[in-house]
């Protein structure tokens, strides 16, 4: 047997090299492409040109005797069983929630919608059919512009359905709190501002792929999604297939962000192929078609207007939001703009707070989750919105916050939004950030090129974000008419060796559950780090789970795995007593064995527990024959990261150009498991964060095709377009989870945004520039200096 | 179809390959080489990164015909007997990896880089690799196991044989140092 080596103990806290990395860097991987099936079939979609059509016909006749092809359909063909592809979040109860077929039947509403498939001995010869797919459209009008989709007499996106009720509005969902009136009446300063939110493509750097085999009455389905368990539940709800004659398995994913939250058109008819064709079958996206058909992100027009006093107290802010869901209602689809509702007062006190959200259909690609959810666009705007305020006061932007921000003696501190903050403190993370950056000297500087009218501006921006995480309280979801609970499963199995597997219900695909997983557990049972297996994403080895999302895993998943933990030492302790011959109540535990209290008595590790308990020979009464729990934990609140990011930028007021000269963070996201990780996260978050602000944008043109439909249109940042970033920690523990973390995994990109955005602002603030659309290509930069200093209202950056 | 003699990490090959098949599919597909990924189908992403005769290509953007005659490296050859390459290395130990997609074609571009600029600055490195897109680990990381990759290889290769030094990647297998994590029990601690 073996023996206990040394202590697990001070396992979290510590940079654990991640065990996912070994066959990582070597190659050996099981990304869904990578799988290969006997007899194996290869799908290739036919895909609507038109943002807008009906389909008048469709013939697969040619294409079917193309060499290779084996099957060819069109959306008629499945009309019967491939259901409306679902929407979990239904934000309201009249809430339009049109059909929609996960390959279109009548009518398509945005280029890349798919028509027709075909299937094939090969993806080359699946690709080459579709030429001679022949399907009729006859166009209808784009809905492209939410504003204009509200106006009067706009062509409807869902008429043809019937469910369109002579309107492109999808909901209304308002929200208000306090006096918002009286705060705005007698206030002495009101600022309204427009921001726009440009629509995001999430681009995980492993494109969406599927395969599904049919096994007798039953189906496995590889995806390369981030909620293998929501898949199998909605794949079940979806086409009537028994869930449990589905396993949903989700090998090595390739990053998610968002994208892999959802339940995708391609997986269901995966599944309905594989059954029709008893073969099994394999659909992988080109880049091109991922980028037009995997969900887009953000994409809101906020009318936000703050009300302060003099001092710049501020009393009320109220927030009007046009939120595009696209063409139709995906997964969290319409949830989307209302998570970010509770956000928009940051960690602002004030008096009163009203919220607007108007949902509008448009023919493009429906928006759903993209890192952050929501809370990137509230705090765009609360932290875009108090720097400008403090601007029209006159008062330091930093001041300005001071004044208003929760103090931290005031946790746990119930906001105007509703939410309750647990624990924070705003003061450290922001003095920490000010010290890193050298807020006082870079301000001094900017004062000096302004003075000297360098060509080359510095502006500094600021965001003292925080945000709500660790999704979520099952008993909030559902107030927020959500479809599900927000809770997440383990089990600890002491096998009979002494090692351990961990069964967790999050599916990572990039955030190294494996290895913090594994420190988390060492460090419970005093078992060693590399004796710890982490088992996950598979809903047969994984069978209970609410997947990965939300920053949810550690705060939710984790604190699951904790609790298993407990209960397999609770076990432990009861079957130690009983060899040690002594009182349950006398054991201590510590470091993976049992002593028991003030005697000389040898002790017994936790790997010799295991394997009495499955020798079963000596059992105490009562007990059974294993050393396994498990646990389901749902949070009481959300968690609450918060951080101060400073941001210093370099513009050539000449080229529009915009360099980042520094960028400092400090997050607090409370008890950190492993700090190599929670970097790791911080730096890829502030990367998709900078990247709205400065380099991304999903452009539509007036006919609804999708502009930026490759990576050489869409430019996702390369390392020559980043900086180095300088990181450093607060620490105030979450106090609603007993691990005391917060998450990770969404904070930087929050936080980012606008803290660049700001500090070109900032930079041009001399010139009257008071606002900037993101992202701030140099072509915008350039052109917003060009009208300042025509329109004159340049304040002394140009002499 | 045409018929090709290539060698893939160290075995030969005799194929026929359809005209028009891409050298990455030809690896995935019909050598099981699915250790080097596709990410887009532009060539920006870089994730299907391979040494050609030594020199990094797109493998997405070179004809599996084209590599007739030629010698291929993918990722899967880096680590020689179970010792890892000082890229890989670096890149585990530096956690220069979240999802690992781009991982294989980072690291073939950096050994290309660092053949050409033994010693590059953290700008050069960032340059130098702008052919080869990350979405998760925002660079920082990459930058820091390329810098730390190099100095190891640079005092490999400051040893006796250095001036023959050739790019047969492999042979730049560090074997002193401590052995490699072990299957997927993962690293020393730090
Ligand atoms: S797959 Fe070759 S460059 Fe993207
Ligand atoms: S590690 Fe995920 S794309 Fe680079």
């Amino acid at each position: 047997m073996t023996m206990a080596p040394e202590s697990g103990t001070d396992q979290v806290g510590s940079p654990r090299l991640r065990k996912e990395d070994a066959r990582l860097i070597t190659g050996q991987t099981e990304w869904t492409d990578n799988i290969q099936q006997t007899g194996m079939l290869h799908v290739a979609f036919l895909r609507s040109p038109h943002a807008h059509a009906r389909i008048t016909s469709v013939d697969t006749s040619a294409a079917m005797q193309q060499p290779g092809v084996v099957a060819a359909y069109s959306g008629a063909d499945f009309a019967d069983e491939q259901g409306s592809l679902p929407c979990a979040w239904p934000v309201t109860e009249d809430m339009l929630l049109p059909a929609h077929p996960p390959m279109a039947v009548d009518e398509v509403r945005y280029v890349g919608e798919a028509v027709a498939c075909v299937v094939a001995r090969d993806a080359y010869s699946a690709a080459d059919a579709l030429e001679a797919l022949d399907v009729e459209f006859e166009p209808l009008p784009a809905v492209i512009d939410m504003e204009s989709a509200l106006a009067e007499d706009t062509p409807l996106v869902h008429e043809g359905s019937g469910q369109g009720q002579g309107s492109n509005k999808a909901f209304e969902w308002p929200m208000a709190v306090g006096d918002v009136d009286s705060a705005f009446e007698g206030a002495d300063i009101v600022l309204t501002r427009r921001y726009h939110q440009q629509r995001l493509i999430p681009a995980a750097m492993e494109p969406r792929s599927v395969v599904c085999r049919p096994d007798g009455d039953a189906f496995t389905l590889w995806s390369a999604t981030q909620v293998p368990h929501i898949v199998r539940l909605m794949l079940a709800m979806t086409t009537g297939i028994p869930e449990h004659k589905i396993r949903v398995i989700a090998p090595d994913v390739g990053g998610g962000f968002g994208s892999k939250l959802q339940v995708t058109a391609e997986e269901v008819l995966a599944l309905l192929l594989a059954r029709r064709l008893r073969k099994p079958v394999k659909w992988t996206e080109t880049r091109t078609e991922g980028f037009q058909t995997t969900h887009h992100g953000r994409d809101q027009i906020q009318d936000v207007s703050i009300a302060a006093d003099s001092d710049g107290r501020i009393r009320g802010l109220k927030v009007d939001l046009l939120a595009d869901m696209g063409a139709y209602m995906m997964l969290v689809t319409p949830g989307v703009p209302i998570l970010g509702a509770f956000m928009f007062p940051g960690i602002y006190k004030m008096d009163a707070y009203s919220f607007h959200c108007t949902g509008v259909f448009t023919t493009k690609m429906p928006t759903d989750a993209y890192r952050g959810a929501g809370r990137p666009e509230a705090t765009y705007a609360i932290e875009r919105i108090v720097t400008e305020l403090a601007d029209e006061i006159g008062m330091d932007p930093m001041e300005l916050r001071r004044r208003n921000w929760i103090t931290h003696d005031e946790f746990p501190y119930t906001g105007i939004a509703g939410l309750t903050y647990d624990s924070g403190n705003y003061e450290a993370a922001t003095d920490r950030a000010v010290e890193l950056f050298d807020y006082d000297g870079l301000r001094a500087e900017q004062r000096r090129r302004r003075e000297s009218g360098d060509p080359v501006q510095l502006g500094i921006g600021i965001s003292t974000y925080t945000e709500m995480c660790g999704l979520a309280p099952s008993r909030v979801l559902g107030q927020l008419s959500y479809g599900a609970g927000g809770w997440e499963n383990a089990a600890v199995r002491m096998l009979p060796t002494g090692k351990v597997e961990v069964v967790t219900g999050t599916s990572p695909h990039g955030q190294g559950h494996v290895t913090s997983w594994s420190q988390i557990v060492a460090d419970q049972l005093g078992v060693p780090f590399e004796d710890v297996e982490v088992l996950h994403g598979d809903t047969r080895v994984a069978p209970k789970g609410m997947d990965t999302y939300g920053s949810r895993s550690l705060v939710v998943g984790g604190t699951a795995v904790v609790q298993a933990c407990d209960r397999v030492l609770d076990k432990a302790r009861r079957l130690a007593a009983h060899m040690m011959e002594a009182n349950e109540d006398d054991l201590e535990f510590s470091d993976g064995r049992f002593t028991v209290r003030g005697t000389e008595r040898p002790s017994t590790s936790l790997q010799e527990v295991a394997l009495a308990a499955f020798a079963a020979h000596d059992l105490p009464e009562g007990a059974e024959a294993s050393l396994d729990a498990d646990a389901t934990f749902d949070p009481e609140n959300f968690s609450y990261p918060h951080g101060t990011h400073l941001c210093a930028v370099e513009v050539d007021t000449e080229t529009g150009q915009v360099s980042l000269r520094s960028y400092t963070a400090v997050d607090d996201v409370g008890t950190v498991i492993n700090p190599s990780i929670v970097d790791g996260q911080v730096h890829g978050g502030l990367a998709q964060g900078i990247a709205q602000a400065l380099f991304e944008e999903a452009v539509y043109d007036t006919d609804g095709n999708l502009v930026t439909s490759t990576m050489a249109d869409y430019t996702v940042p390369t390392a020559a377009d980043l900086p180095d970033f300088t990181l450093d920690r607060t620490t105030t523990p979450a106090t609603t989870n007993p691990l005391g973390a917060k998450g990770v995994g969404e904070a930087g990109t929050i936080a980012s945004t606008p803290a660049v955005v700001g500090a070109v602002v900032d930079a041009l603030r001399p010139f009257g520039v008071r606002d900037m659309r993101m992202p701030c290509t140099p072509q915008r930069v350039w052109r917003a200096v060009a009208e300042a200093r025509e329109a004159g209202r340049s304040e002394g950056g140009q002499r | 179809m045409p018929h090709i003699r290539v060698t893939v990490d160290g075995v030969s090959y005799d194929d026929q390959v359809e005209a028009r098949r891409l050298l990455v599919h030809y690896l995935r597909e019909q050598l099981g080489k699915v250790g080097t990924p596709v990410g887009c189908d532009t060539t920006n992403c870089g994730a299907c990164t391979v040494l050609m005769d030594g020199q990094s290509v797109k493998s997405c953007s070179v004809l599996a015909c084209q590599a007739d005659g030629h010698d291929i490296t993918t990722v899967e050859a880096l680590a020689a007997d179970g010792d890892l390459h000082p890229i890989q290395r670096a890149f585990h130990e530096t956690h220069a990896l979240q999802c690992g997609y781009c991982t294989p074609g980072m690291m073939m571009a950096a050994l290309d880089l660092l053949r050409d600029n033994p010693d590059p600055s953290d700008e050069e490195i960032r340059e130098g690799l702008e052919g080869n897109m990350c979405r998760c680990t925002g660079y920082v990381n990459i930058v820091r196991a390329v810098r730390e990759a190099a100095a190891v290889m640079r005092a490999t290769t400051a040893a006796p044989e250095s001036e023959s030094r050739t790019t047969d990647v492999p042979q730049q297998v560090v074997r002193e140092q401590e052995p490699a994590p072990q299957a997927a029990s993962g690293g020393a601690s730090s």
